[in-house]
């Protein structure tokens, strides 16, 4: 397989916040003006660094929320335990300054004009947020890859980028199931994703696509175990997993 | 020189944690999360097997049984993961690459473990021998399970944790080094965790 390297040393880079969304209750995206950025891929995360006055120091990996050639956000969601969640949702406001390195990785990435390969996203919670990053790059370059994203969240107020989402355009198509409360006269899809849901959403397997999987770990276990069930081969089911274990 | 994080106080370490035990950049979790590329492969005992190759050929191979068969080890380590999680005291029951490369003849200096799911990863020599690098089917005297490296997983704790390749098959013995999965995708090729090396370069 291709590698796609970091060239070179990934510096520490300062990062001066530009603005400030609140996504829903819990969730919100920063963004950040970094003089020297090199650019990112779709699907690639930053390590953030945080010091505090007496020089104690925490760092954590984050997600990148924009497309390439935007300018770079973030979105973070809190989490009640958390130590640096808390901080950059509720605490950091427009001119303050962390340090970000990256981008990093090089194999949950997306970026393909490529109709003849159709994408599967599936995002359980915060997981949605490298989708929004390759759904955006898709209509920037005008991509013909067909593109679905199967997007689980609690509850309609918990879905993240919803007015983005609601008008995706580009023929990418968005389908959301709610799993722990419907507003009334929903007509969307109810419940955790499982085989019945997959098998009515995701492309079929001749058609040779190639699945993301974003999510919690017990969520991504069950989704592409499910996947390769229907016939999707485990190298076209590409995972990552954040959220809800030990990483505030 | 780190800009100060404007009303950034942190957590500070539990008291009862020893920060001396804790690798730069890293914190300490009681979870034990999960981390992979794809699907959870799910191979049958029956069919599983651990090889050592060298020149592309399979020298030497232990089914299931005959690596159960081999003197265990009850193993303490403290194990760090890029992702920016450590995890202490983890007890793992495994065999010492030391007993299973004793038993081929070979000058490698580098091996390349490789995996159910394609997943594979390098390592010097010098770094899975010595009392260092285990094949562990065992965590907290259970069965080690299939989303943490299940039936079995390398352990070289003093590298990050990726090194420890989950659901592994054998290891290729190597004259010169090949980069694995997540270090030709920009990770550190080496990757200790004392020195920060988490991207190539550092």
């Amino acid at each position: 397989m291709a590698g796609t390297a970091v060239r070179g040393r990934l510096t520490w880079q300062v990062a001066t916040v530009t603005a400030v969304r609140p996504e829903t209750t819990s969730v919100r995206t920063i963004e950040f003006d970094i003089p020297d950025w090199a650019g990112h891929q779709a699907g690639q995360h930053v390590d953030i660094r945080l010091t505090a006055d007496d020089g104690y120091v925490a760092e954590r990996s984050y997600s990148i929320a924009s497309a390439p050639g935007e300018p770079l956000q973030l979105t973070v969601e809190r989490l009640e335990d958390g130590e640096v969640s808390p901080y950059l949702t509720e605490e950091l406001r427009p001119g303050d300054e962390i340090e970000i390195r990256g981008p990093i990785g090089g194999y949950f990435i997306w970026d393909s004009d490529d109709a003849r390969t159709p994408v599967l996203l599936v995002a359980g919670g915060s997981g949605v947020v490298p989708f929004r990053s390759m759904l955006r790059h898709r209509a920037r370059i005008g991509s013909a890859a067909p593109v679905r994203l199967l997007y689980s969240a609690r509850s309609l107020p918990d879905v993240i980028y919803r007015t983005e989402l609601d008008m995706p355009g580009d023929g990418a198509e968005i389908v959301y199931t709610l799993t722990r409360q419907q507003p009334p006269g929903w007509a969307g899809h109810s419940g955790r994703v499982d085989a019945a849901l997959l098998t009515e959403v995701a492309w079929p397997e001749d058609r040779q696509p190639l699945a993301f999987v974003c999510g919690p770990t017990a969520f991504v276990e069950i989704v592409a175990g499910e996947l390769v069930s229907l016939g999707y081969p485990p190298d076209h089911v590409k995972t990552e997993r954040y959220g809800g274990v030990g990483a505030p | 020189m780190s800009p100060l994080s404007r009303g950034f106080h942190g957590r500070r370490r539990a008291s009862d944690v020893d920060a001396s035990r804790v690798p730069p950049g890293q914190y300490v979790t009681t979870d034990f999360p999960v981390l992979s590329a794809g699907p959870t492969p799910h191979t049958p005992l029956e069919n599983w097997t651990f090889s050592i190759k060298q020149g592309g050929q399979t020298t030497k191979s232990w089914n299931w049984q005959e690596i159960r068969d081999l003197p265990a080890e009850d193993v303490t380590a403290d194990i760090h993961c890029v992702t920016k999680w450590s995890k202490l005291d983890t007890m793992w029951q495994a065999v010492s690459l030391d007993t299973l490369l004793a038993q081929v003849g070979h000058e490698a200096r580098f091996v390349l473990a490789f995996c159910d799911g394609g997943y594979t990863t390098n390592l010097p020599l010098a770094d899975v021998t010595g009392g260092q690098a285990w094949l562990a089917y065992g965590y907290d005297s259970s069965p080690l399970q299939p989303e943490h490296g299940g039936p079995a997983r390398l352990l070289v704790p003093h590298l990050y944790f990726w090194k420890s390749a989950k659901w592994v098959r054998g290891l290729e013995l190597l004259a010169a080094d090949e980069p694995g999965f997540w270090e030709r995708y920009g990770y550190n090729n080496y990757g200790d965790p004392w020195r920060e090396q988490r991207y190539a370069g550092d």
